[in-house]
């Protein structure tokens, strides 16, 4: 029989010593709070003043005029100039800057017979006119910088003569829901609660129960009745509520700070996080039958952390993961997470359609606490 | 018979290659304190646990209380105490917490949980220590402390695994009444130590060697039966004297106490005495007598073997 006592007994031992333990109950609070506002300012995916060098071999008004228009589309900050296409290469090497723009001598005429600058389209054969007014030269290490200065080839330049910009005709009408400034944070802050959800929840399960054992508490605990359900019971309990406080602290703060809009209902948010809350310290604690002391179980959560950051659609999105890796992805409950909270958080999403997401959630943390219980032995052999 | 409270036949408990406790027979009566002696590794720990049902046996069979373990173990939880030989109660959390916590886990009425706590620290002399965090106890206090939980539920059968390893010698003299206290309410209990002071004061006890038992009887029975006769050596250059004597093979041990060498000699040499004078003859000056053995000389002997 399991018995409530015991278990209280155990929550109740678990609240003392969370009370006492200073560190561990600022950081509950401080890890969200500090990541929060880290990331909430910092995660930019509109890129914007890129450092780039410049190398003018035209020299003229118009070309002055170029690199001021270039300039003004704040994609690119001109830092350096340099007399010669080799020496912008070397600083690029050097990642002084992350581009150059080489500007030929006769940029004056390549001007004039642009596309770019609005006087109709050329003739597809015409090789002078079809030539680019001006080269880009990029460190394409980095795809969000390459992509950046890739928007500038086709930028108009019809200002560069004063003449009325080019009517732009789109070849698709698009209407942006949920997030029509395109703002990252309100993209962010919802998946920042699962990451740190994963982080602080499985960490502190995890190491709650190795710790009985590295302190030699848990040769007292196999001496006496208590079963292994009621101790992962009551280990688990109060981390919940932890959990669901920095769920709060992610959420309110940032409806205050980044004006992310919270469109669900209180009670359907309190479902998801809870389910994601129980499955996390439900792998918590298989962690901590598997680890002998709180360094292997600080790597083992970090293992779990790690794909769970740069794997659940946090960072990237999950639709342009190859077929494999989203099915890998898709054991976490880091990624079945971010698409709930997500949903309920943005879209208003009902339960029923999350369901899938709501049982897959169900059963990782029955396997988990079943597969805990059951590697918990009170036996040491 | 009724009395028994553990009875063990033939076990064995193999850790691969290794073999930590090797076809043990023992019969532990209920009332004594029975003690484990034995160095470091002989295998007390792994005996202990086998009995209280975390380690189940390799070979062999064990009774506890009348039931077979490991069993039994979970029921039996109820019934026996463990103390371990490291203080495994929560060092950030008070005496009063600790205690309540050993009451909630071993299901005591709510009622009586009090009063009960109350006796304990009145007994253990901890009241008042009753708020006060473990960690910034002394191990004396804390020893004190983990026996008034493990015997919170009043258990009928006790083990204490090195006790008094880490408390001062007035600390152990005081453990060890309240030991008696708790025979005397009629517990029964099984020590492990390696303090000869502390093994003289069981009713009886075991004596181990690498898992193996190689005496098992009163202390004094222990001692008047001992197999050897014991001889000291009083004067200059002992070191040498001592030296002397190990290279002559015709002597058990020889063991400085202070300014003195306490030599173990087979009891069927007929005169001991005269036989080291022949052997010292060298050494001018020396004085020898016979003397009573003690139980260090019991425990030496026993373990090269001398004792039949």
């Amino acid at each position: 029989m399991i018995s409530p006592r015991r278990i209280t007994a155990v929550l109740k031992k678990e609240l003392l010593q969370l009370r006492r333990d200073r560190m561990t109950f600022g950081m509950v609070v401080m890890i969200p709070l500090i990541q929060l506002l880290l990331f909430g300012y910092a995660i930019n995916t509109n890129l914007r003043h890129v450092p780039v060098g410049l190398v003018d071999h035209a020299n003229t008004e118009l070309s002055q005029t170029l690199v001021q228009i270039v300039q003004a589309t704040q994609v690119v900050t001109v830092k350096e100039v340099f007399l010669t296409p080799e020496d912008a290469e070397q600083a690029i090497t050097e990642a002084t800057i992350r581009a150059a723009l080489i500007i030929p001598p006769d940029v004056d005429s390549r001007l004039a017979r642009s596309p770019a600058v609005g006087l109709g389209l050329p003739d597809a054969t015409d090789q002078t006119s079809s030539r680019p007014v001006a080269h880009w030269i990029v460190d394409g290490s980095d795809t969000m910088v390459a992509s950046a200065i890739k928007s500038l080839r086709t930028m108009p330049l019809t200002e560069l003569l004063r003449l009325p910009p080019n009517r732009q005709v789109p070849t698709f009408e698009v209407t942006l829901y949920f997030n029509p400034e395109q703002r990252s944070a309100v993209n962010i802050v919802p998946g920042l609660v699962g990451v740190i959800l994963t982080m602080t929840m499985i960490l502190f399960t995890s190491s709650a129960i190795v710790r009985e054992r590295e302190r030699g508490n848990m040769e007292m605990l196999i001496n006496t009745p208590i079963k292994s359900v009621e101790l992962m019971i009551g280990k688990i309990i109060p981390y919940i509520f932890l959990g669901l406080i920095q769920v709060a602290i992610i959420l309110g703060l940032g409806h205050v700070l980044f004006s992310v809009p919270i469109h669900g209902g209180l009670g359907t948010l309190l479902v998801v996080t809870l389910l994601f809350i129980i499955a996390s310290l439900s792998l918590g604690l298989v962690i901590s039958t598997l680890a002998q002391n709180q360094l292997q179980a600080m790597q083992m959560t970090i293992f779990v952390l790690l794909p769970s950051i740069l794997m659940s659609g946090f960072m990237f999105p999950f639709d342009g993961m190859p077929k494999p890796v989203q099915v890998i992805a898709q054991v976490l409950p880091a990624t079945h997470f971010m698409d709930m909270i997500r949903g309920v958080v943005l879209r208003d999403a009902s339960l029923y359609a999350l369901r899938s997401d709501i049982l897959w959630m169900v059963g990782f943390a029955v396997v988990g606490l079943l597969a805990a219980t059951l590697r918990f032995k009170k036996r040491l052999g | 018979m009724s009395d028994l409270v553990v009875a063990t036949s033939g076990l064995t408990r193999r850790f691969g290659e290794k073999t930590a406790v090797d076809n043990l027979d023992l019969e532990i009566r209920t009332g004594q304190i029975y003690g484990f002696l034995g160095p470091n590794g002989c295998g007390k720990t792994t005996t202990m646990r086998m009995l209280t049902g975390l380690l189940t046996p390799s070979s062999g069979s064990i009774s506890v209380l009348g039931h077979p373990m490991p069993d039994y173990a979970e029921p039996l939880k109820h019934e026996i105490g463990y103390m371990t030989q490291i203080f495994s109660y929560y060092r950030d959390m008070t005496v009063l917490e600790n205690l309540r916590f050993a009451a909630e886990i071993y299901g005591m009425p709510r009622k009586t949980t009090k009063d009960r706590i109350d006796e304990l620290l009145g007994t253990y002399d901890l009241t008042e220590n009753a708020n006060q965090l473990t960690g910034s106890m002394s191990g004396g206090q804390r020893q004190k402390l983990a026996l008034a939980a493990t015997v919170m539920h009043r258990p009928k059968l006790l083990f204490l695994d090195e006790p008094t390893s880490a408390v001062d010698p007035e600390t152990r003299r005081a453990f060890w009444e309240q030991l008696f206290d708790l025979v005397d309410q009629g517990a029964t209990m099984i020590v492990s130590t390696h303090f000869m002071d502390e093994a003289e004061r069981c009713h009886r006890l075991a004596i181990l060697e690498h898992g193996v038992k190689k005496a098992d009887g009163t202390p004094r029975q222990l001692m008047t039966d001992l197999n050897a006769a014991v001889v000291e050596v009083e004067g200059d250059g002992l070191r040498q004297v001592k030296r002397a004597l190990d290279e002559t093979g015709k002597t058990l041990s020889t063991a400085q106490v202070g300014a003195r060498l306490r030599v173990l000699v087979e009891k069927s040499e007929a005169d001991p005495v005269a036989m080291l004078q022949s052997l010292l003859q060298g050494f001018p000056g020396l004085s020898l007598s016979v003397q009573r053995p003690n139980l260090e000389d019991v425990f030496v002997s026993a373990t090269k073997g001398a004792l039949s």
